[in-house]
């Protein structure tokens, strides 16, 4: 073994948590149907003039979420990657995020300004989360039509996330949900970390959500220059 | 030195492998890979071509470690990967997988030579590198080469056919002596064997939309 290879070594200049400059990072997780894609694209929108933005997507199999964000023209196409994970989403954003670094770094390198970026998964399970080596914060996404049960269920996306996302309240009545159920049982389990309870359809702003991100991108800011 | 080799060839290190399929979700669509002995077919074939190709490259490369002009050595390889990869979509599907090695590798084991690659180096490049830097020999960076040829495709088969996974490590296992034969002849030349089909099927899936694997 050559003579440098000891745990000395292991102090990571490239550790996320030590990485100097560069945009803001955020993970946007959760299972199919929860509305992640359409948070992305209200967070381009909403977000889109202040910052200097762009996104990944991971879709399973086709390009519809990029397709999306394109056909919506909430971002040029030179803004938005599409990554293939080898039918395995969850692998792409957390055991192996080889394809999902590519796509940020060729994202970093066209765009030299870049201060944030929307990683946004295929859609998964409740036990999908992104790795800390991927994004700096992770937002996960759940809908109230998927029952008032799933905060309770947890699962690390809705127990550690940075901010859980609970979307189409709107349709509580109609599905029998009970809201304040899945905001006690969020809290519960979240440790004092934040949730918000919207709907994308009636906020197509996403006004709370673009707050939080607002408040990252500063607090990050801070960090760089401390 | 075996753990750096089983290191490398485990396919849980993390250089983006699982992405891609080594034209086995082409191979499915043309129907050309549908059971097990189909893919013991497909993979012997891949291993015999790119798999031997990948070998000598990867054993060259750790060689050229010790090279007086690491730069230069690494830079001619580069070149007679490119010459032996006439498929533009396989050259960007190993340069991308290199890539990813160097990321990692670069990381887990800190050498002088990874500085010494081009940018997005193809993958038995990096693939050498990290052998010499982890302290192996040419020979292992040719046994890698070769077992990754065939060990990334098998399981991208048996997650697109649904396949039993104990009969596809069945499969992949039977393989051995062919991989390890592989790696012996490869590793003191450069073969150049190559095959039209998998350039063929990389070409056909490179323009496809609906695809899971990046290659």
């Amino acid at each position: 073994m050559p003579p440098d290879h000891n745990l000395d070594d292991y102090v990571d200049p490239y550790d996320p948590g030590h990485r100097h400059g560069g945009p803001l990072r955020v993970g946007l997780g959760g299972p199919v149907g929860s509305g992640k894609t359409a948070l992305a694209a209200a967070l381009c929108r909403t977000l889109g003039a202040e910052y200097d933005l762009a996104v990944v997507t991971n879709d399973i199999y086709t390009t519809e979420d990029a397709d999306f964000l394109r056909r919506n023209a909430v971002l040029p196409d030179d803004r938005i990657e599409a990554v293939q994970t080898g039918c395995c989403p969850h692998t792409a954003i957390r055991d192996d995020i080889t394809a999902n670094l590519d796509a940020v770094e060729l994202l970093e390198s066209r765009h030299p300004g870049l201060e944030l970026v929307l990683v946004e998964s295929g859609g998964d399970n409740l036990t999908a989360s992104f790795s800390y080596g991927l994004v700096d914060v992770q937002v996960f996404v759940v809908d109230v039509a998927g029952g008032d049960k799933v905060p309770r269920k947890g699962g690390p996306g809705v127990t550690a996330s940075d901010l859980l996302v609970v979307n189409k309240t709107d349709l509580a009545p109609l599905v029998g949900a009970d809201l304040g159920v899945m905001r006690r049982d969020a809290d519960a389990v979240r440790g004092g970390k934040p949730t918000l309870l919207i709907s994308l359809r009636e906020d197509p702003a996403a006004t709370e959500v673009a707050a939080w991100v607002r408040g990252e991108v500063r607090a990050r800011a801070l960090q760089s220059t401390s | 030195m075996t753990a750096a080799l089983l290191t490398l060839a485990d396919s849980r290190l993390p250089a983006g492998g699982h992405t891609h399929s080594g034209g086995v979700e082409q191979a499915i669509a043309a129907e050309l890979l549908t059971d097990p002995a189909s893919l013991a077919l497909f993979l012997r074939r891949r291993l015999t071509t790119s798999g031997a190709v990948a070998a000598g490259l990867a054993a060259a490369a750790c060689r050229a470690v010790d090279d007086t002009d690491v730069v230069a050595a690494l830079a001619a390889l580069d070149a007679e990967a490119d010459a032996r990869t006439p498929a533009p979509a396989l050259r960007a599907a190993s340069r991308q997988q290199g890539r990813g090695l160097v990321r990692v590798g670069g990381r887990a084991w800190p050498h002088p030579a990874w500085a010494a690659l081009p940018v997005q180096p193809h993958h038995p490049l990096a693939l050498g590198v990290a052998a010499a830097a982890g302290g192996l020999a040419p020979r292992d960076a040719a046994a890698a080469a070769a077992y990754l040829s065939v060990s990334g495709p098998a399981t991208a088969a048996q997650r697109l056919l649904a396949m039993d996974p104990i009969t596809v490590a069945a499969v992949t296992a039977r393989l051995g002596p062919e991989v390890d034969a592989v790696a012996a002849a490869a590793v003191d030349g450069l073969p150049a064997a190559a095959d039209p089909l998998l350039d063929l099927l990389a070409e056909v899936h490179t323009v496809r939309t609906d695809r899971f694997f990046a290659s």
